[in-house]
């Protein structure tokens, strides 16, 4: 078989001569190699002050998207639960009353919303089975906890403030090659 | 004067836990540094506050004594292991003497005619410790490591007396401060760079530091003679390893590498006592390299397996170390011939 | 404070060496005999013979003492029960024993203890003194015993290689 890299070496038991098998040679090249990377910059990147930036498809923690007035989008018609490989999400759908057409867009909302952090998966099947860009998949964290219970995001912790707007648009350049 | 060598020896021992303290941290910066990592720099700037942080934790930690050990022996091995690692300084000559207030002041605890001796008893006793330790754990791991121990002493410590009585022969005396001063001229490594090959290795054993720290291997015996132990009790076994690299740095610096001498020493021209406190300078110098050197060593180089351990300890090094010596004594005979 | 040092060294000594035979596990004799040594150095030392003390610790609580340890910890005697104490072993060690004692005594009481020829000076002690004494007055004795012990280290060696066989000693699987 051919070898995708010459760095390969043939293994050979041969005999070793007096000067490999003193052994100090070896030890010293290798204690030359060390010393080389003393000398190197580190590559660590001190976490919480600095941060690397996250790639702009990266998947992390949900938002629930608003429209432009402040409506939420999702209609529960509950694609992203059965799109959802690791059965995470849940809902229970309620239909919209005449006075509360500022706070959800369609006449059907989500009356309760809940993905299990424990259980998700991050892989975006939610976002590509919404038809309503409701769901996003963003570069937050989920944060580490002590209880299980806490891993349960409801809609508190996924539908975005309406006065802090989660920025979502590089997520929606889709331009896929053909 | 007793008053004097008392607070002498209180400074000494004061240099010496200061220095097996911040060697932790200068051990874990190197094996960042090594590995193109920053090493701690929470604690303080730099991370300097590190070991206190250390000491704080490990004091704070449950003293905890396992209900099947031997309660008595348990505790006394770590105080065997601190205690014998502090009394190895005493012989040692920190540098040449100071004049101060009208009258010489001896750089050195001890100035005994049998010094080298004495460290080398003090190191082998150092074991005790250990076996003490690992025995009375009452644990397979722990047993094995003291096990480990107690062969790997007997091994090494054969090689590393020979190595050293190659020197005595040269400088004919035991005293450490005798040797230091017959190395003005020019130091011993230059005429036994064998004897000192043999030592290091020898001393790089004794410490039980990687590669030789069978004793204690992480990955077979979990913390080998240590497994059990917790708290200042742990604390005192990883302060009497570190104490006994210094130690065995300075042994290195002194019987082999002029000690407190530098180069033109006397041709600078300079007042005795600076010449003095640049002599301990100097040493702690030589004595930094070298534990720059054992910490290099461990992050460079894989474990001994137990076999390769004594294959190199009697296979190796102490027919090495005979021939070194025979050797040694035949050059002297004939120096004596021809001249 | 010499007087004093002595009979505390002595005192130690003594009760380690019943501590040796009167302790159930071996590994507490062991380490009592360990003390006991470092008592008799301590002897050493007011005799100011430095070199002899340190060259006891060495040898024997540092090496001798770590193999007996050494090969106790890997025997595993923990639990053994105590080993033959039937009144026929008492009675012949109780026999054994008084003889020895009656042999000592019998021989010490008439002897009267001389002074070692060159300690007046206390300087008999020390390395060079003792070196010149080893090598000059007592070369014969001394050459003898080398020879003795390289009878012995080549005795070992042929015991060692007999079963070389089976090529396993336990030494190589810890």
């Amino acid at each position: 078989m051919q070898s995708l890299t010459n760095r390969s070496k043939l293994v050979v038991n041969k005999k070793m001569t007096f000067w490999e098998r003193i052994y100090l040679p070896a030890i010293f090249g290798g204690m030359r190699i060390t010393l080389r990377h003393f000398f190197k910059k580190n590559k660590t990147v001190n976490y919480p002050e600095v941060k690397r930036p996250f790639s702009p498809v990266y998947r992390g923690m949900h938002v629930l998207k608003r429209d432009e007035n402040g409506a939420e989008r999702c209609t529960a018609c509950g694609l992203c639960a059965v799109a959802c490989p690791a059965e995470a999400i849940s809902m229970v759908a309620a239909e919209r009353k005449p006075d509360q057409a500022h706070l959800y867009r369609e006449e059907k909302y989500a009356a309760t919303y809940e993905i299990n952090m424990l259980r998700c998966i991050f892989c975006g099947l939610c976002e590509e089975a919404c038809p309503k860009e409701a769901i996003f998949l963003t570069d937050r964290i989920v944060p580490a906890s002590l209880e299980r219970e806490e891993f349960i995001y409801g809609k508190e912790k996924l539908v975005e403030p309406v006065d802090q707007r989660i920025d979502i648009s590089l997520r929606q350049i889709k331009s896929y090659p053909q | 004067m007793i008053a004097e060598k008392m607070i002498f020896i209180l400074v000494i021992f004061g240099i010496t836990l200061l220095i097996a303290t911040y060697l932790t941290y200068f051990e874990r910066k190197v094996a960042a540094f090594l590995q193109d990592r920053v090493g701690p720099n929470r604690a303080g700037p730099f991370g300097l506050l590190q070991p206190l942080a250390d000491a704080g934790k490990m004091f704070f930690k449950e003293d905890f004594v396992p209900s099947a050990a031997e309660r008595a022996l348990f505790i006394l091995g770590p105080g065997i292991a601190m205690f014998t690692a502090c009394m190895t300084g005493a012989v040692i000559p920190w540098g040449n003497s100071l004049h101060l207030f009208g009258r010489d002041i001896s750089l050195q605890v001890a100035d005994v005619d049998i010094g080298l001796l004495y460290i080398v008893g003090f190191v082998s006793i150092g074991v005790y410790g250990i076996m003490v330790g690992g025995w009375a754990s009452n644990n397979k791991y722990s047993l094995f490591g003291a096990i480990r121990a107690s062969s790997q002493m007997i091994s090494y410590e054969l090689a590393m007396g020979i190595s050293l009585i190659a020197v005595i022969m040269m400088s004919g005396s035991l005293s450490i401060r005798e040797i230091v001063e017959q190395q003005f001229d020019g130091w011993n490594v230059i005429y036994q760079p064998v004897g000192f090959l043999i030592f290091f290795i020898c001393a790089l054993a004794e410490c039980n530091r990687a590669p030789f720290d069978l004793p204690e291997c992480e990955t077979e015996l979990i913390g080998g003679y240590h497994t059990e132990y917790s708290s200042m009790k742990l604390g005192f076994f990883l302060f009497a390893e570190y104490i006994n690299m210094f130690i065995s740095a300075a042994v290195i610096s002194t019987v082999f590498f002029g000690g407190y001498h530098f180069p033109f020493m006397q041709e600078l021209g300079l007042p005795a006592n600076v010449v003095s406190l640049l002599g301990v300078a100097a040493l702690f110098l030589k004595i930094f390299f070298f534990l720059f050197v054992f910490m290099w060593i461990r992050w460079t180089l894989p474990r001994f397996r137990y076999d390769q351990l004594m294959h190199l300890g009697w296979k190796v090094l102490i027919p090495l170390s005979i021939i070194n010596m025979v050797l040694t004594g035949g050059f002297m005979l004939l120096k004596d011939y021809l001249w | 404070m010499v007087a004093f040092l002595f009979y505390l060294l002595s005192a130690v000594s003594v009760l380690c060496a019943l501590l040796v035979l009167l302790m159930r596990n071996p590994v507490h004799s062991v380490l009592s005999l360990i003390i006991a040594f470092f008592a008799i150095a301590g002897h050493y030392v007011l005799l100011n013979a430095q070199f002899l003390a340190i060259v006891h610790v060495i040898v024997y609580a540092g090496a001798i003492m770590v193999l007996f340890l050494f090969v106790l910890m890997i025997l595993n005697l923990n639990k053994a029960a105590p080993p033959y104490q039937t009144t026929l072993v008492k009675v012949m060690g109780a026999i054994a024993g008084g003889l020895l004692l009656v042999t000592m005594v019998a021989s010490l009481k008439h002897s009267a203890i001389q002074p070692v020829a060159g300690a007046e000076d206390g300087q008999i002690g020390l390395v060079k003194n003792l070196g010149k004494a080893l090598f000059t007055e007592y070369v014969v004795p001394f050459e003898i015993s080398s020879i003795l012990f390289l009878a012995a280290m080549v005795g070992a060696v042929t015991l060692g290689m007999r079963n070389k066989k089976d090529n396993s000693s336990a030494i190589t699987h810890l």
